[in-house]
């Protein structure tokens, strides 16, 4: 295989992809305990569209999310401390235990929030790349959205403006082949296999990649990003990926093949063909692989740990913070 | 008719079947409203995010539609489908995300009629959740109707029991004005009493829960059982509530809430919403200019504090009204 990353980058990129992994695994178990509160969507499966694309990003570019955001945050830079804690609706936690799993932002990394609204990052993160072109820092807006919010009216009409003002935006669509429960072959017919055909109607750059693989990801971010960054526009890139989980913790997933799941684990994992490509390409050594996945596990186990024995809100916490002044 | 006790969720399920079982133009729109559309499997895997209208898919295969998420689209077609001889009942999943399609509702649905001088119907009604006791945080618990009351041409509909979901759904689907229904999440599983046959409520006649003779309490979908807790621990101290649940807050059963406080000559008002521009404050207000005299104190409101609804569960226990706040405000009311 052939790649410009060094080791260094290259167990950077693999640590933050068994971050997310390993984080929503364990938010899965602790979820089945009921001991988290409110309502959870689980990133397992999808780590290189985020890793791909967020290895390319620095503080000052902003990314929005989706309501599947926790591996959006790690991606980005989040402490994954502060989010477990805020995922128990601790006093700790990145929003103070105000936001939760749906909710989760760190304006100093440039995370603008996962979301609860499906198709309300496309118009934010125009306004950031409308923000980044007139402070001409240099800087990107970048959103993450499903296959389901690719059918939002917000997201046409961010395509259009990000054209018109040709904004230093790039769309990435996660299509993990499901809206909740519908597939995009019924409720995104594009005449192909391929939602980004949409995007190039519209007059900008469009890629379909292979979602699983972070070099194909890294890649073709690298480029857009690159792109916008000189004043070059918008870019779409299309990711196929799966999510692992159901919709939601506690859905049934009556609407899946019994082995999808179980098949993508074994034969499409993106930590694996990760793994498997940099080992195999002796760029790094399956010790140094396992070394991150232990140090990994037992981070996120600290995590769960801290984020169960700490404090809940002061109740003060409930009136604060509605307006600046009020 | 006497049957074994059903679900809220059930009852709702139960008026549409037999909505569309009459009517053939009874149509239902929505994300996963039947589910797995365009997968290999089954479909009506889903019937709705909460399986409310799980097994009508089977029953009504070409009215029972699934849609892209696209709440503008859907809602307004809803509303151009109900303008064009159909009655679409569209399903909104959450009220938060009603900001998405508001347009279609509060411009569109809301106005054909006047605007065209009274020569359009739009018998469309709009289910959707409201409440908060989930920590599902600021996007997922908002009890948004007070918005919808606000706008004349819109009717607004919030059951508390089984019996009234069925009856007021039926209504509002027979109805020839757009409806927005509106489902608190924390009912759905509570059971009740609800006759097999099709049966309406009317739109705008509150339901008169018990009679008291010293506070008039009117409460609003889950309120009612925080207040009906709350009057049977004062009864204890000798003090009697009338507990009236008006069923729709557009229209407003004025009458029942104005002749009840005539009698107490106190009222507390429970809302799951705000106090500013709201149910609550509204209602203290037409009885304050309607029936002032009749008043022996301040009338009282009980209300979410005016901040989002917050995520962590303490902080939300401390937003939601409850029972003991009611019992400090009708207190406050006989000192």
């Amino acid at each position: 295989m052939k790649t410009q990353l060094s080791k260094e980058d290259l167990l950077k990129a693999y640590r933050k992809m068994r971050e997310i992994r390993e984080f929503e695994d364990r938010v899965h178990v602790e979820f089945a305990k009921g001991t988290l509160p409110g309502f959870v969507h689980l990133y397992s499966g999808e780590e290189a569209v985020a890793v791909g694309v967020c290895e390319h990003l620095n503080d000052k570019d902003r990314i929005a999310s989706t309501h599947r955001g926790h591996g959006h945050c790690i991606a980005k830079g989040v402490e994954l401390e502060g989010m477990m804690a805020e995922i128990y609706g601790k006093k700790t936690g990145t929003c103070g235990g105000k936001g939760g799993s749906m909710h989760i932002a760190d304006l100093d990394k440039g995370m603008m929030g996962a979301n609860g609204i499906v198709g309300a990052g496309p118009p934010l993160i125009a306004g950031a790349s409308l923000a980044s072109k007139l402070r001409k820092d240099g800087s990107v807006g970048v959103v993450f959205f499903g296959d389901g919010a690719s059918n939002q009216g917000t997201n046409f009409e961010s395509m259009n403006l990000a054209v018109t003002l040709d904004l230093p935006m790039i769309f990435v669509l996660e299509n993990n082949g499901y809206a909740e429960s519908t597939s995009p072959k019924y409720s995104a017919k594009v005449g192909s296999e391929n939602i980004a055909d949409r995007a190039r109607g519209f007059g900008m750059p469009a890629v379909t990649v292979d979602g699983n693989d972070f070099f194909a990801v890294y890649e073709a971010a690298g480029e857009a990003i690159e792109r916008a960054r000189k004043g070059g526009g918008p870019t779409f890139i299309e990711c196929k990926t799966m999510r692992y989980f159901g919709h939601f913790e506690g859905d049934a997933q009556t609407y899946r093949p019994k082995n999808e799941v179980k098949d993508a684990r074994a034969n499409d994992c993106p930590l694996k063909r990760f793994a498997d490509a940099v080992t195999s390409a002796g760029l790094v050594d399956a010790a140094e692989i396992e070394a991150v996945d232990k140090e990994v596990l037992a981070q996120v186990e600290q995590a769960v740990k801290d984020a169960e024995n700490a404090p809940q809100p002061d109740l003060d916490a409930l009136m604060n913070d509605v307006y600046v002044s009020y | 008719m006497a049957r074994k006790k059903i679900m809220f969720k059930d009852a709702i399920n139960e008026a549409m079947r037999l909505e569309m079982e009459r009517d053939e133009s009874v149509i239902i729109l929505g994300l996963d409203v039947a589910g797995s559309a365009g997968t290999e499997q089954e479909r009506d895997s889903w019937g709705g995010v909460l399986g409310v209208t799980k097994g009508l898919y089977p029953l009504f295969p070409d009215r029972v539609i699934d849609t892209p998420i696209s709440e503008s689209a859907y809602v307004g077609a809803a509303v151009g489908a109900s303008a064009c001889g159909m009655r679409a009942v569209g399903e909104l999943m959450f009220s938060d995300f009603m900001g998405v399609c508001f347009d279609q509702l509060y411009n569109q649905a809301a106005k054909f009629r006047y605007m065209f001088g009274g020569k359009a119907v739009t018998p469309v009604t709009i289910r959707t959740m409201i409440g908060a006791g989930f920590s599902a945080a600021a996007q997922h618990s908002q009890s948004p109707y007070s918005m919808f009351a606000h706008v004349p041409g819109l009717k607004s509909i919030i059951p508390s029991n089984p019996y009234d979901a069925k009856g007021l759904l039926a209504a509002s689907i027979e109805d020839d004005d757009p409806c927005v229904f509106f489902e608190h999440k924390a009912l759905y599983t509570m059971k009740g009493d609800v006759p097999e046959e099709h049966y309406t409520i009317p739109l705008g006649e509150a339901n008169v829960v018990q009679e008291g003779k010293d506070v008039t309490i009117v409460a609003l979908a889950r309120m009612v059982q925080f207040a009906e807790k709350a009057a049977k621990k004062l009864a204890k101290d000798g003090i009697e509530c009338t507990i009236i649940d008006p069923r729709t807050i557009s229209p407003m059963d004025w009458n029942t809430i104005y002749s009840s406080v005539e009698k107490t000559g106190r009222l507390v008002v429970v809302d799951e919403s705000y106090d500013l521009c709201g149910v609550a404050s509204d209602i203290c207000g037409h009885v304050s200019q309607n029936v002032f005299g009749a008043l022996k104190a301040a009338p009282q409101m009980v209300t979410a504090p005016f901040t989002p609804t917050p995520f962590a569960a303490n902080l939300e226990a401390a937003y939601l009204p409850d029972a003991k706040k009611i019992e400090a405000a009708i207190r406050k009311t006989m000192e």
